[in-house]
This record gives structure tokens, sequence and C-alpha cells, in this order.
């Protein structure tokens, strides 16, 4: 039991991160029809950016600064990069994201190497900050559980009851009434593109010392997010945070309770095959699994119900 | 009749060139060179088959090239093995073929519900769980290492053993002029028309009675049918597959080869799929860089150049199909143009190599080398030398720029003017 509530913790964690990237990347598919492929080089780039303002400054400085800047040039590739594109239409700016991802991740392995950084959890909050039924709870990761929680009341807050808020959505659900109304489109897009590049930013300055800050950092999370938002349905903020959570914690459990799949067939009472190519199929464990589990998740939404747990419209 | 010869000229062409390479360009690395360009060329084809001409852009083709890789290496092993009926290695091709189909029948019923984006992710989605299960099923995929075969089974026709890597080319050669030629015809038939209306409006497509639907699974069936023939040949050329011939990586150098060759032209994969893997081979030994080249050129493409070098080329036709002499004012335009850019890209060049010296480190040993000059990253010269050449480079291509396209505008809009013939 108490196990349980720890491999929970840990994977609500992972969750919350996982929203924080989704988040932004459902906020400008919905809006502009784009989807960022490079949106996990920008959670990327904000570990980055992070590790080199805590060396100059410190961590907390990193944590306000680092979304800005993530934020500018997030914004900077939407208005001189993703704008002249929009004409030649969808498929030709999900491959402009795509060719962005790969130069993101080339420029920085030109600036900081090959090899990952060392970014640090800051020593303030590298203790445990208690102890509960034999498990540390450290106190960076209940840090890392509070800002992203803040950020989800914060946006939710944003969304709902500002003017600001009231746009994005009217922008999301109809972007050629709200033009008519003369609030001026490609300047939104800019800004909502930025926002959610930073939101990536501050995903990547808190998870990018826990996670491991390295150039491989944006290829291994950016799929995972993809999945989420589709399985939350395509627009659906609530959507992508339960389905954050579920990925989160689905993905933890099955880390920490290692099962092997071969006594789950022996008790289906099936013939077990030891020896021939397919002997994996019974000797894998759910650890092993794990990484599947997402894709697999993807794949059975898109059979059973194509629009995600909250999606309002086809994907 | 001289229509039908002016047809076949290109294919007669074609083959030729293919038979003469070999004994044009002889050293071993020259022919492994043209062998994996041959293999490249059927699945760039075939991937064009989704992008170009259906309209579905993949991230997770890779899957059907390297699982029919992985299978026609256990075959071959298990022929060793005496296990399966033995299939001639000239034919394992087609066996690779049949499960690329199998997998894109199997999978493509899934992810071709939905074009445009949604498509995109779902094979995006498969991709990553095909390259994460080659880490899982050890017994099957071997992890990273990956599995190897001996592909020499003994003599078959003619005394071909494929032994020596000559044999294997002809084999690579045949297979793409047969598949090249099979995909062209493709494009022609009744399906290939309405895959291309498909792509260009679905809704229209089901009113005049087609499934949309029906129809994309049938062009992804039939593009994964020839990718899986890439993939074996891919196995038979290298005896060697890993998880690298699945993954994402694979996927997206394939679509690179397309979008730069041009997708909307039937011969721009063909040219993208050369270039890609010979600037590919020949740089990735020179620059540590390569990628990142590969990547801008591939963002340039799209920003300035949608249809690819092949575009380019296909703009220019209406000209010179009109009267030939109408090129000739735009050679000053172009080269002033063109030299532009040279300089820019070369001050460019210059810059991220010294960049890249400075962060690998390495700058106590050896000596950074550009363009036969040594230059020293760690003093100001080179730095001031290539921004200027950047900058001066930038600023020339803008003021050129408006020459080039007013210069194509005339001669289209002379060649416009004339009647043909």
């Amino acid at each position: 039991m108490e196990s349980i509530i720890f491999a929970m913790f840990n994977g609500v964690l992972y969750g919350m991160l996982l929203f924080l990237l989704a988040s932004g990347l459902t906020l400008i598919f919905s809006m502009m029809g784009v989807l960022n492929f490079a949106h996990a080089s920008f959670f990327m780039l904000g570990a980055y950016f992070a590790y080199q303002i805590s060396e100059g400054l410190n961590f907390w400085a990193a944590l306000f600064v680092a979304p800005v800047i993530v934020g500018l040039v997030g914004a900077g590739v939407e208005r001189w990069g993703l704008r002249p594109v929009h004409r030649y239409g969808h498929v030709a700016e999900l491959l402009f994201t795509f060719g962005v991802a790969y130069v993101i991740e080339e420029l920085v392995q030109m600036i900081w190497g090959r090899v990952p950084v060392p970014y640090e959890i800051p020593e303030l909050m590298s203790g445990a900050l208690f102890t509960w039924q034999g498990f540390d709870y450290s106190i960076y990761r209940v840090f890392m559980l509070v800002v992203s929680v803040v950020i989800f009341v914060a946006l939710f807050a944003l969304l709902t009851y500002t003017r600001i808020g009231l746009i994005i959505r009217a922008a999301v659900s109809d972007p050629v009434h709200v033009a008519t109304l003369g609030h001026d489109i490609p300047r939104i897009f800019m800004w909502t593109f930025g926002f959610g590049c930073a939101l990536a930013g501050v995903a990547g300055v808190v998870g990018g010392n826990v996670l491991g800050t390295e150039p491989a950092m944006a290829i291994q999370l950016g799929p995972i997010v993809f999945v989420v938002i589709v399985i939350g349905g395509l627009g659906s903020l609530g959507g992508a945070l339960v389905a954050a959570l579920i990925i989160g914690v689905v993905t933890r459990l099955a880390i920490f309770y290692d099962y092997g799949l071969g006594s789950l067939f022996l008790s289906l009472g099936l013939e077990i095959d030891t020896a021939g190519l397919l002997r994996d199929f019974t000797r894998i464990t759910t650890a092993q699994v794990a990484p599947v589990l997402p894709y697999l998740m993807l794949v059975l939404m898109l059979i059973f119900k194509p629009r995600g747990l909250f999606g309002t419209r086809d994907v | 009749m001289s229509t039908l010869l002016g047809r076949l000229t290109p294919w007669i062409a074609g083959a030729a060139a293919l038979i003469a390479l070999p004994h044009v360009f002889t050293s071993g690395f020259a022919l492994t060179l043209m062998s994996q360009i041959g293999l490249l060329i059927v699945f760039a084809l075939a991937y064009n088959m989704l992008l170009g001409q259906g309209g579905m852009l993949s991230f997770g083709h890779a899957v059907y090239f390297g699982l029919a890789g992985y299978f026609t290496i256990h075959y071959l092993n298990f022929i060793y093995e005496e296990q399966v009926p033995y299939i001639p290695v000239t034919l394992i091709p087609l066996l690779g073929g049949l499960v690329g189909l199998f997998f894109g029948i199997l999978i493509g019923y899934v992810s071709t519900r939905r074009a445009g984006t949604t498509f995109a992710m779902i094979s995006l989605g498969f991709g990553e769980m095909v390259t994460a299960l080659t880490l899982v099923l050890v017994a099957i995929f071997n992890g990273e290492d990956g599995i190897q075969t001996d592909r020499v089974l003994g003599e078959e026709l003619f005394g071909i053993t494929y032994g020596p890597n000559i044999e294997v080319y002809y084999l690579i050669a045949g297979w793409c002029l047969v598949c090249t030629l099979a995909m062209f015809l493709l494009t022609r038939t009744p399906f290939g028309r309405i895959s291309n209306a498909v792509r260009d409006n679905p809704e229209r497509v089901e009113f005049i009675g087609y499934s949309s639907q029906r129809i994309r699974w049938l062009a992804f069936s039939l593009s994964s049918f020839f990718a899986g023939i890439a993939g074996a040949l891919h196995a038979v050329n290298i005896e060697h597959v890993g998880f690298e011939q699945v993954s994402v990586i694979q996927s997206g150098l394939v679509l690179f080869m397309v979008y730069i060759g041009g997708a909307a032209t039937f011969v721009g994969p063909i040219i993208g799929a050369t270039l890609l893997y010979f600037l590919q081979s020949t740089l990735t030994g020179v620059t540590e860089a390569w990628v990142l080249y590969l990547g801008v050129l591939f963002v340039g493409v799209i920003m300035f150049f949608p249809g690819g070098l092949a575009g380019l080329i296909s703009m220019h036709q209406p000209i010179w199909r009109a009267r030939a002499r109408l090129l000739a004012p735009l050679l000053v335009p172009y080269s002033r143009f063109l030299a532009a850019l040279i300089v820019c890209v070369l001050g460019c060049i210059g810059l991220i190599e010294m960049l890249y010296f400075r962060s690998s480190r390495l700058s106590t040993e050896t000596e950074l080398v550009i363009y036969g000059v040594e230059s020293d990253p760690f003093s100001a010269g080179p730095w001031l030398i290539f921004a200027a050449a950047a900058g001066l480079g930038a600023f020339a291509i803008r003021k050129t720029y408006p020459g080039a396209v007013s210069a194509w505008n005339t001669a289209i809009a002379d060649a416009r003017a004339r009647p043909l013939g």
C-alpha cells in the first residue's frame, strides 16, 4: 500500500510534467491547426537555458528568466519561420516544425556539446521533505508538483476569467470570426505560440535536472506528448491533464511493479514458449514494456474512440 | 510510334546508365554508394506514393522498410538451418515486399482512417512503438546490436552467388528499375489518379462514389510493399539490420530525401535520394555538422522552394518547351543570385564549423582546416572574415533575388505569348 502511494506520487509528478508540455501543444494545435513537432525541443531549450543561467546566477533566476527567453525564441520562430510557410498549408507547417526540431537539436549540440550537461537540483532543495512509510519524498519533487499545479490553476484561470483568455478561446473555436471583430489574428497566433513554448520551457527548467539535460531529451519526450494530446482529445486542456496523469501513473506503476508477463500467460492457462523466437513475449516484464505502453494506448484509443477522451471534434 | 519511342527513351537511358555506372566508377566505395542509392531510390519513390501522390505525411514509414529487413535476415538464416523452403536470393526482395505489404495492410487499416495531421501523428506513434519493441523483444530484433546474416546461399542462375559486391549492385539495379517502372505505371492507372484526387479534395471523391479511406488504405499498403522490397535489398546489401532501420531517424531521412528532391514530381525522390545519400556518405567524415546542414537545407526548401529541386527544374519547363533561346536572358540574373548565395553559405559554414570545433573542445591536439586554410577558432581573424562573407552574401541575396524573379517572370510571359510548335 505504502509503495503504491509512492509510485503514484512519482507518476503524478511525471504526468504533471507531461501536462505542462501538452497544454501548450494542444492550445497551439487547436488554434492554428499546427502540430508543433518542435515543442519538446523548446522543453530542451528551457533546460539548457536554465543550466546556463543557474551557472551564472542561481536556480530562482533561471526559473523565471529561462521560460521567458524560450517564449521569445518560440514567438520569433512563429513570426519569421512559420508565418511565411502558412500559405503552403498544414502539411508544410508540420514539416517546417519537424525541420526546426532537427535544427534546434543540432544547435544545442553545437553550443553545449554532445554529452549531458551537469544541471543539478538546487542544493537548498536536495534533501527529503518528509519520510512516510519508509519512502523519502524529496523537497524538489514536491516543489515540482507545486509549480506544475500552480501553473495549471493559473492557466485555467487565465483562460476562463480574463479577457485575453476569452479571445484565445474564441480564436481556438473560430479564428475567422475573431478576425472580423478586429483582432489581429496573426499576432494572437504568435503570442500563443510563444506562450505555449514558454510553458514547455518551464517544464524544461523544473524537469531538466531530474530527467537529465542532454541533446536526446527532446526526441525521447516529444512523441509521448503527442500521445497525450491525442488521448486527451485535441483542443481539450482538461483532457490533456487527465491523459497526462494516466500515462504518467501507468508507466511509473509498470516500472515499479515489475511483473513478468509469463506468469500472466500461465494463469490464463496458455502454453509458454521458452525457446523459439517468440520467447520474449513470455519473458518480458512490465517494466520493459513501459516505454511501449503510451503508444499502445494511442493505438487502442484511435481504434475505439478516435476523438480522444474529451475531444469535441474529430482529430 | 515516335511518341512511344519518346516515352521509352528515359527508361532505356536509365537502364543503360545503371549497367554502365560500375564500369565508370570502379572503386569499392563508389559501388557500395551506388548500391545503397539504388535501394534508397525505391524507398523514396515508395514514400512519395504517400506524401506526393496521396497527400499523407508519414513519420514512420521506415517501419515497413526495417521490418522487411529483419524478416529477410531471419529468412536467410532459416534457409541455412533448412527450416524454411529455399528461395533464391534474387527473389528474396519480393518476400520482403510481401512482409511490408502485410504490415502495411494491418497498420494501414488503423492509421489511414484519418488524413493530414492526425495521420502523421499516428504514423509517428507506430514508428515509436516498433522502435521501442526492437529493444524489448531481444530474440527477434536483438536490441541495439541488430541481427546479421550471410547472403551467399550458393550458386543461382548463371553461376551468380552474390558474394562479390558487383553482383549485388546488379541485383539492386535490376529491382530498382523494375520497381521504378511499376510505380511510374501505377501513377498512370485510375487508382493513381483517384489517389491524387483524394490528396486534393477527399470530399469530392466521396461524392463521386469512392471511399477516400479505402483509397488511402490501398495507397498505404502498396507503398509499404515497395518499402519492404527496399528493406529486403538493404538487408541483402549490408547483411545487417538494426533498430536504426525502423527508427524515426530513418523515416525522417526518407522524408528529407523526398521533400528536398521534390514531392510533386515523379523524378523528385530519385534526385533527392541520390543527392542526399551522396552528401551524407561523403560529408559525415568531413564535418560534424552534417545533420545541421541537412536540417537547415530542409527548412530552407520548405520556406522558399516548396517544390523542391525537381520543382525548380519543372518551373522552367514551359520556357524551354516554347523556345530554348528564352533561357538565355535568365543566365546573368541567375548567376548573380547564385554567387551571392554561395558566398553567404560558405561564410555560414565557416562560422558553424568554428563553433562546433570550440564546443567539442579538442583544440589542443588538432587544428581546424576550413576550405584548405588553417583557421584558428580562438582568434578574431577567421570569425571576422566568415561573418563578413555571411553578412555580405545575405545582403547580396536580398539585392539580386528580385532580379532573378523578374527575369523568370519575363521569360515565362514570353513563352506563354508564343504558340507552341
